[in-house]
């Protein structure tokens, strides 16, 4: 159990079938995905049945974090991209409880898959094309020019914008990938060496003191970068979908 | 590595490193499209729509109570600024009604003193007269006393009886000094 690759296995735990060449199986990806739905939908829907003028604690987390994401939006892509806001939130809430969920003893870290964060960037930048050439029409592509550049380096400039716009599902979803599996490796490994050193007789356990105290420590910054890289992927979506909504610089 | 030949034991099989297994892309994807559009539709049907009627009917309730605050505030100053006014209309009133009763009183006052004084004027007229009448009288009932005593006089002195003219004119002559 020391490998630290060995978290990001995914289990067949039941198969759907085939579609086309590709078996749709339940894994504890899944699994997971499906608990993290739950957990968002407890957390928003019970405490707020009763729909209390004054919000009981519970009713409070939920109102925060509705007003959390709604000044994000605002704040980065204006009162227009209010009509974001449930796509935002999901984005949001999505990335958190999976985020936090991998964190749990025997957990598993949906976001640790590229092929995930891959689809929910994707998801965001398709919604930026498609709503910004719907929105915008052609003037979409103003986008690309900055206005107030000399003409000289204006094809040097659009050229940059251009790429960098396209690389911009890539790091992305990178970012986020690359997070979560860095994080739960370095947790694995210094917890790997916890067991190790303690094997070695009691120099060993006092050696190990160092890293058990590193592994408590890097626990706690995990949680922190589980909230922050979901914050930072919802923010990221919000500048993306201000660049549809507003697209002259 | 001594990892990578742990998880080919473990794994049972050749296993590239997980999150890049292609096999596995099929399956996340079809339950990642299934959970985040359920999650996207409660969100936008049921979630965001119960928290946002939640928070707006606080502010609508806030903004209506402040309104209601303030329209009271406005009716208490109105309240208060009627009672204010009828205060001061019924100062004045109690002063004017004072003032006219006093100067009612101090012309009532003012007129019985006269009729009083008048009415001593003539009670004081009619002593006076009363009092030269009465003094004319006395005068009068002096000569003769005078007169007879004057002639009294003279019989016992001179022993011969006057001419009562000439007594009448001699003591005429003696009140008029």
């Amino acid at each position: 159990m020391g490998d630290p690759i060995h978290q990001f296995q995914l289990k067949h735990l039941f198969s759907l079938g085939h579609i086309g060449p590709y078996e749709i199986v339940f894994t504890n990806s899944s699994l997971f995905m499906l608990i993290a739905l739950l957990a968002t939908a407890a957390l928003m829907l019970i405490p707020t049945r009763s729909r209390a003028m004054i919000p009981s604690r519970i009713q409070s987390v939920a109102e925060i974090s509705y007003e959390f994401v709604a000044n994000t939006i605002r704040s980065t892509a204006g009162k227009e991209g209010m009509k974001f806001f449930p796509l935002v939130f999901s984005l949001f809430f999505f990335v958190l409880m999976v985020n936090f969920l991998g964190l749990l003893p025997y957990g598993f870290t949906v976001t640790s898959h590229i092929i995930v964060t891959v689809a929910l960037a994707m998801l965001v930048f398709l919604t930026v094309i498609v709503y910004g050439f719907y929105k915008n029409g052609l003037k979409f592509f103003k986008l690309f020019v900055p206005s107030g550049i000399p003409i000289i380096i204006l094809p040097l400039i659009v050229f940059i914008e251009v790429l960098s716009f396209f690389s911009r599902p890539i790091s992305h979803s990178v970012r986020l990938f690359a997070n979560m599996l860095a994080g739960h490796i370095t947790l694995k490994v210094f917890a790997g060496f916890i067991v190790m050193l303690s094997a070695l007789g009691i120099g060993g356990i006092i050696g190990a003191i160092l890293p058990l105290a590193l592994v408590v420590a890097l626990t706690a910054l995990e949680f922190l970068v589980a909230f922050l890289q979901a914050y930072v992927f919802a923010i990221l979506t919000c500048i993306y979908l201000n660049d549809a909504i507003h697209p002259g610089h | 590595m001594a990892t990578n030949a742990h998880t080919e034991a473990a794994g049972g099989h050749k296993a590239p490193f997980p999150p890049f297994q292609a096999d596995t892309f099929a399956s996340q994807l079809f339950w990642l499209v299934i959970v985040f559009a359920a999650l996207y539709l409660l969100a936008s049907r049921l979630v965001l729509p119960r928290v946002g009627g939640i928070i707006d009917a606080r502010a609508n309730k806030i903004e209506g109570d402040l309104s209601e605050a303030q329209r009271f505030k406005t009716e208490a100053e109105a309240a208060n600024a009627a009672y204010e006014k009828a205060l001061a209309d019924a100062r004045s009133r109690a002063e004017a009604l004072a003032a006219t009763t006093r100067d009612k009183q101090a012309a009532d006052s003012d007129a019985k003193r006269k009729t009083l004084e008048q009415q001593l004027d003539v009670k004081l007229g009619e002593a006076e007269k009363t009092i030269a009448a009465t003094k004319a009288t006395a005068m009068g009932n002096v000569r003769s006393i005078a007169t007879d005593a004057a002639a009294a006089i003279v019989k016992r002195l001179t022993g011969m009886e006057p001419s009562a003219d000439a007594v009448s004119n001699a003591v005429g002559d003696a009140l008029k000094r």
